[in-house]
Parts: structure tokens; sequence; C-alpha cells
């Protein structure tokens, strides 16, 4: 099996790693970095609990070669400090056993960041590529408007 | 200080949202050997032969092991499971053999190679075939395991346990029943899907010591099961878990723990995980149960009724492990959350060649729930009685008794009667349950209700431990696991409130360990605030007499003059004189350095009391504390024109006792019922005659996703449980157990046909009314 030295940019910081021609970005985040916030529930893109952001846009890692990752900016939930999306889970309670919620966290910070101003349908068609079996998903909803209304109300003075 | 009914952040939520929670799979050590199963293609073959040779040949393979017979039977009420089949497999899924190998890669590129060879067994395909009589067997040698007293497997069937209500006289029942309605339910098994697959780790040290870190409900059963499986010592079983990624019931289980302690064997202690794929977590470890069940239902001529005959045939699927309790529990609930007096009730536990099934959130109520209230539709159709009156009429209530004949007070049952009140006024009922949109779609309700009582081991016990910090500070440390339903926050509440101090105060430990966590017995059944929250109190209390023997000493004055709030101690009269907990949690210090005291340690424990086993021949027992009561409404928009519906509103209404946690509640109830959408509505694993589940995958098994869940009402009724901590009653599995029946109902009406089966797709409902022409 032919493996690979190549040089991943984490949040913000770059690590030499070698890595085998088939193993995912999961694979590689977790197992040799440590940064096991990206979970596997399914391995094929079926849930999202491995969404990592891939410059700027939500990515789900056991889809993603390691290999692919090599001179991207990769955001994995331990690099965000503080956002705004991760207290309004806190407050809204959009978790339970909470391992869905780096997948899901990382796929709303994305969309706050692409579309600011997304309405509901837009919210629906990211949201959708993710599971969480334990909340109603109305929780995940007010969390994540909760946010973006906020961004609309900071925004709206400049117009 | 108010801290009970809070809507207190969870302990654990800033780990949650920055990906430093730990679940079983993240903690890594190095080394760390990774265990591969090959699981049957097949749901019922004899294992002809196994080839490993070419596996062996793999680099860094380390052991492969396939099934003996000097492996000991598993199984908690029945031993008849053996960890790795010998001679046939029973379901598709099954582990056939188990690759030990330094690389997850490695194990996998091995299992791959291993051939073995199958000679196809006629299959059991539901529980109906297997109580035919001239069905094939499942179990050749049912007679011959060893099973606990109150489990009653049958010789030469396929029935792994009956058991039987006979309350009132039946005769006399039918012969005042006026209007009867009988009527069969089915639905095949599907799964938990929890987001975090199960995942195990075993390591044995040269002292014997075994290490194993699991992501389990049920830790001290793990530990206990080992121990006794294996001839272990049990306090060198020590058993970690950690945080736990969603269970709903099907972590309680053991499995995968001794397959790892079995790899971990094969190379002598070194570390083994073995983690399920998606696909195994579905397939290989145990599911949700499936159930066939007839109704018959009588009522007089006001609509009280009088008789209940009923057959519950679980599918209980290969192996019998927790589905002997699924079928005791269902048998204890069996009517639903109606008084009747005359019931005969029949619960089977059936060995099919399906999966095996694990407690699922309800544990038998939201099966049985979906054929009592889809009945109780019939007969209020029948009667011409209004659905919602007819449950009020028939409301079970103090001064009653349960099928099992206990008598039920003001306090061990809650207002089931409010609950549907309440209801009727969320879902706006009296606006009737049907309101046409246009020509092709429409509105429709439906309504159900249930109730439930716990039945766990009669000595099942919880403790509780708490220590101070020398800031005042308190750990409190239980054997909850903390699954996602905040129990563990709630204790934290409890504890507050009894010490009148601030929440922040308290320090939660997450992960139990059962060297040093006191026991509980497994996070199940939502006994966890209940009897968890009574070791709190317990504990507590020893805490507050400590604290008030130091502070008597140092302040001079009695015991009974001293109070407790906001982390002091002082005197009732005067509350400035008083002592800071930091001043005493580790004795207090005189200036000259003397100390009386020492560092305040609180322990509680608690056992359910009066608990009694079921009596074999008339049900007669009580098996369970009290029951939780509840009322539902699901409103759809359906088309008429290709029976594909959307859910609109979903509304559970659940007389909880006390609210201790008024977010994590609702939060609870509303995933609950997103839950038992899905089940009603969609999930369910599809069976070929080889007994193969064709669809183990979350693209092909689909829970629900982001907005398709419909708004969701929630209620509240507090009755409070006189036993409970602060008149709290168990929630985690409420919202659930309504959902298939209020959605069967509401899709009846809407496609004017009674419906039948889950899951509650568009197909189904075409095929009942092409059957219906
Ligand atoms: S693990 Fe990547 S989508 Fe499920
Ligand atoms: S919080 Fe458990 S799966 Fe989403």
């Amino acid at each position: 099996m032919k493996s690979h030295t190549i040089t991943l940019t984490i949040n913000g910081e770059s690590h030499i790693v070698t890595v085998r021609s088939a193993d995912t970005l999961l694979y590689i985040v977790r197992g040799r970095l440590g940064l096991t916030g990206a979970k596997p529930g399914c391995l094929n893109g079926d849930c999202g609990a491995c969404t990592v952001n891939v410059d700027g846009w939500p990515m789900k890692s056991c889809l993603m070669l390691a290999v692919e990752a090599a001179g991207k900016e990769v955001t994995t939930i331990e690099g965000l400090k503080e956002t705004p999306i991760q207290m309004a889970f806190v407050e809204n309670f959009a978790f339970q056993c909470g391992y869905c919620t780096p997948g899901f966290i990382m796929n709303c910070h994305s969309l706050i960041e692409q579309h600011p101003d997304a309405d509901d349908q837009t919210i629906k068609e990211w949201l959708e590529s993710n599971i969480c079996r334990c909340t109603g998903y109305i929780e995940i909803e007010k969390a994540v408007k909760s946010v973006l209304k906020r961004g609309a109300h900071l925004k709206a003075p400049m117009e | 200080m108010e801290v009970i009914g809070k809507s207190v952040i969870r302990k654990e939520a800033l780990d949650k949202v920055t990906g430093r929670a730990k679940y079983t799979h993240d903690h890594q050590t190095v080394p760390m050997l990774s265990g591969k199963m090959v699981i049957s293609p097949y749901g019922h073959a004899k294992i002809v032969s196994i080839d490993t040779a070419e596996a062996g040949k793999v680099a860094g393979v380390r052991a492969i092991l396939a099934g003996e017979h000097y492996y000991p039977l598993t199984g908690e009420a029945i031993r008849d499971r053996p960890p790795i089949a010998v001679d046939k497999v029973r379901y598709h899924g099954e582990p056939v053999a188990l690759v030990v190998a330094d690389t997850p890669v490695q194990a996998k590129a091995a299992a791959d190679l291993i051939k073995v060879q199958y000679e196809l067994l006629p299959v059991v395909n539901s529980p109906t075939q297997a109580f035919q009589k001239n069905a094939p067997l499942v179990h050749e040698r049912l007679g011959e395991y060893k099973k606990e007293s109150d489990s009653q497997p049958v010789p030469g069937t396929n029935i792994a346990t009956h058991i039987k209500i006979r309350k009132g006289n039946l005769e006399k029942g039918w012969a005042e029943a006026a209007t009867v309605v009988e009527a069969s339910f089915s639905f095949a098994p599907s799964d938990h899907a929890a987001m975090e697959t199960r995942c195990a780790t075993a390591e044995i040290l040269p002292d014997g010591n075994i290490l194993i870190m699991t992501s389990s409900q049920a830790p001290f059963m793990v530990k206990r099961l080992i121990a006794d499986y294996f001839g272990e010592d049990m306090g060198k079983v020590i058993v970690r878990t950690p945080l736990v990624g969603g269970a709903y019931g099907g972590k309680a289980p053991v499995q995968l723990e001794v397959l790892a302690y079995l790899g971990s064997k094969a190379v002598g202690g070194k570390p083994v995980k073995v983690l399920n794929t998606r696909e195994e977590d579905i397939l290989t470890s145990p599911c949700h149960i499936g159930l066939d069940a007839t109704v018959k239902l009588g009522t007089d001529r006001s609509g009280k009724i009088k008789a209940a005959e009923i057959r519950y045939l679980w599918d209980g699927g290969a192996y019998s492990d927790k589905a002997i309790d699924i079928t005791r529990s269902g048998a204890t609930d069996c009517t639903g959350p109606y008084n009747i007096e005359n019931v005969w009730c029949d619960s089977y536990c059936m060995y099919t060649n399906h999966p095996y099934a694990a407690p699922f959130r309800g544990f038998s109520h939201s099966e049985l729930s979906f054929a009592i209230e889809r009945t109780m539709d019939l007969l209020a159709k029948k009667l011409n009685i209004d659905p919602l009156e007819l449950r009020y009429i028939n409301a079970i209530k103090p001064g009653d008794t349960t099928p099992t004949r206990v008598l039920l007070n003001k306090s061990n049952v809650g207002n089931l009667q409010k609950c549907i009140e309440k209801v009727r006024g969320l879902i706006k009922w009296d606006e009737g349950p049907v309101k046409v949109v246009n020509d092709r779609f429409i509105r429709v309700k439906g309504v159900s209700c249930s109730w439930k009582t716990s039945t766990i081991d009669t000595d099942a016990p919880s403790g509780v431990i708490l220590t101070f910090n020398r800031d005042g500070s308190i750990n409190l440390m239980s054997g909850i696991v903390e699954i996602g339903t905040g129990t563990k926050t709630i204790l934290a509440q409890i504890l507050a409130e009894r010490l009148q101090m601030d929440v922040d105060n308290i320090h939660v430990r997450m992960e139990v360990d059962t060297q040093t966590t006191p026991e509980h017995w497994k996070t199940v059944a939502s006994r966890g605030t209940f009897m968890g929250g009574r070791a709190v109190l317990k504990a507590a209390d020893d805490v507050i007499n400590q604290l008030k023997e130091v502070a008597a000493c140092v302040l001079r004055a009695p015991k009974e003059d001293l109070e407790i709030g906001g982390s002091r101690v002082f005197l009732r009269d005067d509350p400035s004189l008083g002592l800071h907990f930091k001043e005493i949690g580790y004795g207090y210090k005189y200036p000259n350095g003397n100390t009386v005291g020492a560092q305040i340690i609180g322990r509680g424990s608690y056992i359910l009391r009066h608990l009694t086993p079921l009596d074999p021949e008339t049900g007669e027992g009580r098996p369970g504390p009290e029951w939780t009561v509840a009322a539902y409404g699901v409103e759809v928009e359906f088309d008429k024109r290709d029976y594909t519906y959307r859910l609109v509103k979903a509304a559970t209404v659940v007389d909880i006792g006390r609210v201790m946690n008024e977010k994590a509640a609702r939060g609870q109830v509303m995933g609950a019922m997103s839950m038992g959408l899905a089940f009603a509505g969609r999930e369910t694993f599809y069976f070929d005659e080889l007994g193969r589940v064709l669809n183990p995958q979350l693209r092909t098994y689909r829970p629900l996703r982001y907005g398709e869940n419909p708004e969701y009402l929630v209620g509240f009724v507090e009755t409070p449980q006189i036993d409970g901590p602060y008149g709290a009653r168990g929630v985690g599995e409420h919202g659930l157990m309504g959902m298939p029946g209020a959605l069967g109902n509401a899709l009846s009406v809407a496609a004017g046909v009674s419906l039948h089966h889950l899951p509650l797709i568009p197909e189904l409902i075409w095929k009942a009314k092409e059957a219906n022409k």
C-alpha cells in the first residue's frame, strides 16, 4: 500500500503526516492528530457526524481522503472557540447525547458563514445532511436561527 | 433557593460543543489492537467449515477466533447465546469469527479473507411462524440452557418464555360486553440507530485485573456478567463508561464487551478494541423488538370496557437476552392505561431467525400501545363514541387495579384524565378530527394514551457518593451513565435544592468506573432520576448531618438550632453566625492548629421497595413502583392522491410528577416523539426469505431528518409521586410510546381504512386500500 507524506493544515496549524492513499481525513484527524471531535457514525456519508470545514465549506470527513486535504484549510470543532453557534447550542439545549453535535455545529457554522441570511429552505437543505437521534430538531433550528438573526441584526445598521 | 424546575444547563454542555466530550471510541491508547468481526450473511445456516489460512498470513494479524464449545453461553434471562457462533448461525449479522490485528485496516483485510461455508437451514421469519406447531426450531437444546427461575422456556418449541395474566373472570366480562372488537397487528423489528455505534475495549493485566471500557448503559452488569461467564473475580473486573452517544435501551445488553475480552485473552491480555461499523451496529448488535398482536376488547353500552383478551407474540429474535423481560413488561401493562376488571393476556417471547432484541425506549409499551390504541379507535368507531371520550371514561385511576392486580393510589399512578383534557386543548380536538384543505389534501388528527411502570430487578440498587473540596464545593459521583438524558445534571439540581446551595458549586463526575463509582443498576427504564435522586437525597442528609456536627461543636450550639443554605451552616435565629462549607468541609481548624472533623464524605443508596416477581399462573405481582401516564395527539396533512403525508403537529401531555428541569424535560419528550414518529412512520427492517436484513444502512434505514419533524406541543401535568425526589416521575420514554398509536389512528381516518401494520408508509396505506376494495 502506497503512503504519502503530506502537510495538513488543521485549525491553523500545519502537521506533517504520513498517510496511506486510502486513509480518510476522518481517520487521520482522529487517529493521528487526536482530534476526536469529528465522529464516525456511518463512514459512508449518511449521518454527518464527521463533518468538518474545508476551505469554508462543510465536508464529511469520512468521504474525503487525507491526501485530498493537503494544501487546504481544515477546521474541526476543536478549532472553533466560543463562536455564537456553540453558545446557541448550549442555550437552546440543542443536543442531548452530544454525539452528533460537533458535526451539526460545523455544518451550522459553515452555513452561517456562507449564507448569513439563509431562509428556511436553505437551512433545511444544509442541515438535513446530518442526523440527530436524540433531539426533535426544533432545538437545533432555534439555535441556528438565533445566530442567523443576530447576524442580520448586526448587519442592519450598516445598510 | 429554587433549583428544581429550572432549566439548568447540563454539566457537560461545554465539552459537547467544543469536541472535548469523549466517548468510548475516542479513547485511544498505544498500543491498541483492533478486533474485527466476520458476520453471518444468512438468517439460519449450518457452519460447515471456516478457513482462516489466508487471513492468518496478513501482516499484523495476532489472533483469529472462531466459535468454541468451551466458550460459555451468554445471555441474561436464559444463557442461550454463544459469544461467537458455534455449529450454526441463527441470525443475519451474528459473529462467526473475530480477527485481532495491529490496525483496523489489517483486521479488516484479514476478516475479508476468512472463508466460511454455510449450509442453509429453513428460516423462522416471524413470531407467528415461530409459534406454529411445525415451525423449524431456532434452539434445539432449549431445555438444557441455564436460566433464571422466572424464565419459562418451552423445550421443543420456539417459546423462550410465556407470561400469563389472569385477572377477574373473563366469562363474566364477555357476558357484560355488548360491543366487542377484535383485531390483529404486526410489525417487524427495527433499530435504535444511536449515532454512536457500540464500542468496547478490553485489556487483561498481569495481576489479573480486567480493564474494560464500553459504550454501555449497564457497566455494572458488564462487570457482573464477565465475572460470572468466565469465573473472574468480580472486583478485578473494572468497567469504565465515559459519555455515551445515544442508547435508547440498545446499549443495555452486554455483547461486544465479551468479544473484546476474548480477543484480549487471545493476545496475552493486550488491549483490544471492537468497534461496530454502522452495518454491524444495525445487524449484529441487538435491535428494537417486533410484535404480532391480537387484541379483543368488549364494552358495555355506556362504553366501559368489561373484558380484554390479548395475545402478544414478541419477536425476540435469535437469542432471548432482554426479550424475556420485555415480554414480561408487555404483559404487566398489557391493557394500556385503562381500568379493566377482567383481563386475560398471553405474552410470548418467540425465537426467530432475526437479530435479537434489546430494550427500546418504552420497553414494550410503544409496541403494545400501537395494538391497544388502534383497537380503542376501532371500538370508538363501533360504539360511535368520540375516541378521546372513550379513553377518558376508561382511564385508569386511583382505586383501580392493574393487570397484575396492584391497587393504585393517588401517588403511584398519574392523572390520565387530566392529561387527556390537556391534550384535547393542545391539539384543538374539539374543532374535529378532519379538516379539508382542498380536494387533494386533508388534515387529520389522531389520539392515543399510554402508561408505563418500570419492571426492573426487585433488588436493583442505586448509590451516590459526595465528597467535599477544600473550597466548599461538592463532587457528586453516581453510577448513572450520561447517555444524553441529562440525569446527572438533575441529580446536581436535587442536591443543590436539598443543600440550598448554588448548583455551580456542585461538580458532577460524568464517567462511570465500576471500581470507584457506587453502583446504579442500569441506566434504563427512566429510573435514573427516581432512584439516583433518592440516593442523592440520602447522601445529602448524611452530609448535612456531618456538617452540622462539626458546626455545632465550633459554634457551640445544638445541632437542632442549625440551618443550611448558601454553602453555609448557620444559626437559625441569627444567620450571620455561621460557617462556610470551605471552613468545615475538611474539618474545622482552630487558630491554634487543632482540628475537629475531617473531609466530609456523604453516602446514600436506594433500592426500590416492595417489588415482587409475577406469579407464573396468574401474573399477580408488583413488578414496578409507579405508573407514569400520558396522552397524545398527532396531526398529519394527507395527500389523498398518493397517500403520502406530512407530519404537522405532535402533542404529548405527560404526568411527570414534578418538572425537574423544564428545558431538559421538554427536550426529552420532543426527542422521544421524534423517535416514535420515525418508528411509526418509516423505520423497519426489511427481511428477505433467507432472513437477511436488506436495509442495514442509514440511507436505507431512515431516521427523521431536520425539517421532517412536526411542530411539537408538550404539556405537563404534575401529580406528585410521594416517594419520588420532589415528587418526580420517570419521563425519558413517554413521549415516544403513544406516537405509533396516534399516527396510526390519524392515518386510518385519513385513508378511510383500518391500518394494522408499521411502519405507516404510503405503500402500506395503498395496500390496505387495495385489499379493502
Ligand atoms: S461518518 Fe461521515 S457521514 Fe457518517
Ligand atoms: S444529541 Fe444525540 S444524536 Fe444528536
